[in-house]
């Protein structure tokens, strides 16, 4: 059976998701005829015509505010940020708005804001960035990153039919580098599991996005100098699954924690906080960060390549992790 | 389309609606000088209170005209619409005093305050961000088809931001049916509308977005009402957004805790002539629709139900603090 490509499996989703309720809608940038900037949404115009498939100005807070009218007024919008860079002009609408409104008086906003996100395609400082945090630490969003074409179908699924917002991060590294055979049958990947993605005794790599893939061909290289790293990829980063998190901790007694975010403010220093709050005396070393260093994306190939964190800084850190 | 003159004063105005716009006009006075100059000074009130003293023929002329399902967006001076889309006072005053019983549970404070059921959006603090919001609203009523419509309210101020901008463009890309009344009360905060913008009319920015506008005296209510019943026609027609710029004056400060000096004192007084309530009854004297034994009955009333109000949400419970991280999601 063919294989289903990263960047298909979003489309497959969000096409059967379309067809199966009427209230789901997408709306951006050059969407329409163009098919968006990634191509995700090729032929759906043709499919659903003008008015489920809207093609609209440059006008990032005009568009996500509409999303959130149109959602609290019972549709289901898909928004679609061209770059994940460029949520930044909605900020205020995301955050101020959308995300208090089931708090302030109890407001469904089913919307779903999908972004292309994550460097390795030399994009440069505008084009590569990795913008999770500020909504994770926003209460009242979900943030989702799928790191295989299973889980970009599955996910985007359930981000289009929960009833809260969800940003879904999608990443433009794997658009076309990644393919598996999906089923035929409908599946979705409920929101707030992760998986452990290799199984492991020594320690864990606990990651999403791209680096899950990273963090796989490390352990396949610490294998050959046996050290087995378990990897577990968090799949959706708000809810956080912490059992799943602590579990590996657990067992194997060591951490890493990897993201291609900078440094500072990144996910690892939360999950340190988690793991040394929930299962502090069963680590036997220091939890160590792996992450971009704090700089913006740069674009030269030497300076992205230096940037973005490798299969070698992790087979390294994790090597002085295993003899600690 | 570029701003038209004053419209002038319908001739088809009726005394029952003249008796129904006083009510809402009269109600909504009595109900703000109630909380910022009573419950506030007493300190009963939680936080701050913004008041839309002399600006009530706006949100009343125009939400006088909203048929059930249309979708309501006011700002933080348009008391009367919450009044008129069912929002009683006895509710508003439990948002006031913080209590459990309010429309935000506490959750929120003021003018803050929504509600889904009777269409009513809560204000966004950065006021130009509702134009976006609103937006999507009347999106989904022409996805399916209905043939409602958004009144959305800001003041001057919020047109400097770029979201309104943003929004008005693409409501008329995408002929939204949506009317846009601007407040225009001369002041943002304590900023004048000089330091505002250097065109002469809120109106005037309409051009820009092909939308029709139309420029009205804010404390007409008659010219809101006609003004509103037009622009709520084109939009109810299919013929996208329509914006109103009702010029008017904030009487009072920003919010309680402003004695707004910056205001000249001529301009003070030149606006204290133009009371829209004194205006409504004394054309509703000429008319012979009403006398003034008839405006004290109808204002003891409202102190009445007022009153009744007041006592009614001090009673009210606080909201448990056990209940605090509810409701961030429907389930996590």
């Amino acid at each position: 059976m063919a294989e289903t490509t990263y960047v298909e499996a979003i489309r497959e989703g969000l096409l059967e998701e379309m067809r199966r309720d009427e209230s789901v809608f997408v709306m951006g940038e050059d969407i329409g005829v163009y098919g968006g900037a990634f191509k995700v949404t090729k032929g759906f115009i043709e499919e659903f015509g003008e008015r489920r498939v809207i093609d609209t100005p440059l006008s990032e807070s005009a568009i996500v505010g509409a999303g959130t009218g149109a959602a609290i007024n019972g549709l289901r919008p898909v928004i679609e940020m061209q770059f994940s860079d460029f949520m930044a002009c909605g900020f205020d609408q995301i955050t101020n708005f959308a995300a208090k409104c089931r708090y302030r008086w109890g407001a469904a906003v089913p919307m779903v804001i999908r972004a292309p996100a994550g460097g390795g395609i030399h994009g440069g400082p505008f084009h590569s960035q990795n913008p999770e945090m500020p909504y994770v630490h926003t209460p009242g969003l979900k943030v989702v990153q799928p790191a295989t074409a299973y889980d970009a179908k599955g996910l985007i699924k359930s981000a289009v039919r929960d009833n809260d917002p969800v940003i879904y991060l999608e990443h433009k590294h794997l658009y076309r580098k990644i393919k598996e055979e999906l089923p035929q049958h409908e599946y979705v990947v409920p929101l707030g599991r992760a998986a452990v993605r290799r199984e492991g005794s020594d320690l864990s790599i606990i990651t999403y996005g791209w680096m899950v893939h990273v963090a796989l061909e490390a352990a396949a290289q610490l294998a050959s100098e046996a050290i087995d790293a378990e990897v577990v990829d968090l799949r959706t980063l708000v809810p956080m699954d912490r059992e799943t998190v602590l579990a590996s901790v657990r067992k194997t007694n060591k951490a890493i924690l990897l993201h291609e975010d900078t440094l500072t403010g990144g996910l690892a220093g939360e999950l340190a906080g988690i793991i040394s709050e929930h299962a502090f005396e069963h680590l036997d070393g220091p939890l160590v960060r792996i992450a971009a260093p704090d700089t913006p994306v740069p674009f030269s190939p030497p300076l992205e390549e230096a940037f973005l964190p490798n299969t070698e800084r992790v087979v390294e850190k994790a090597r002085w992790l295993h003899r600690y | 389309m570029s701003a038209t003159a004053i419209a002038s004063v319908s001739q088809e105005v009726t005394s029952d609606l003249a008796d129904k716009l006083l009510y809402y006009m009269l109600m909504m006075r009595e109900l703000e000088d109630r909380i910022e100059l009573k419950l506030y000074r007493q300190g009963k009130i939680v936080g701050g209170c913004y008041t839309g003293r002399g600006q009530e023929a706006i949100p009343t002329g125009s939400a006088v005209l909203s048929r059930p399902d249309d979708y309501l967006c006011p700002s933080h001076r348009d008391m009367a619409a919450f009044l008129i889309r069912g929002m009683t006072p006895r509710e508003v005053l439990a948002q006031y005093l913080g209590r459990a019983t309010g429309p935000t549970g506490g959750r929120d404070g003021n003018m803050h305050m929504g509600c889904a059921r009777r269409h009513l959006l809560p204000i966004i603090s950065s006021i130009g961000a509702s134009v976006p919001v609103a937006n999507g609203i009347a999106l989904a009523m022409k996805y399916r088809g209905e043939p409602n419509v958004v009144f959305n309210y800001w003041g001057d101020g919020a047109t400097s931001r770029g979201d309104w901008h943003e929004g008005l463009n693409f409501a008329s890309v995408q002929k939204l049916p949506i009317v846009y009344l601007c407040n225009n009360n001369l002041y943002a905060y304590s900023t004048p509308l000089d330091k505002q913008m250097v065109v002469k009319n809120v109106a005037d920015r309409a051009s820009a977005y092909g939308m029709p506008a139309e420029i009205v005296d804010g404390n007409d209510v008659f010219a809101i009402y006609d003004a509103t019943r037009r622009a709520v026609a084109h939009a109810r027609n299919g013929l996208g957004p329509y914006l109103i710029e009702c010029k008017t004056f904030r009487v009072s400060g920003h919010s309680a805790h402003d004695a707004a000096d910056y205001v000249p004192q001529h301009v003070r007084e030149e606006w204290s002539k133009k009371d829209p309530i004194l205006r409504l009854q004394k054309d509703m004297v000429e008319r012979g629709w009403a006398t003034e034994q008839d405006f004290r009955q109808i204002r003891q009333s409202v102190l009445d139900e007022i009153d009744d109000a007041v006592n009614w949400a001090l009673e009210q419970p606080f909201p448990d603090a056990a209940t605090l991280e509810e409701g961030v999601y429907e389930v996590i």
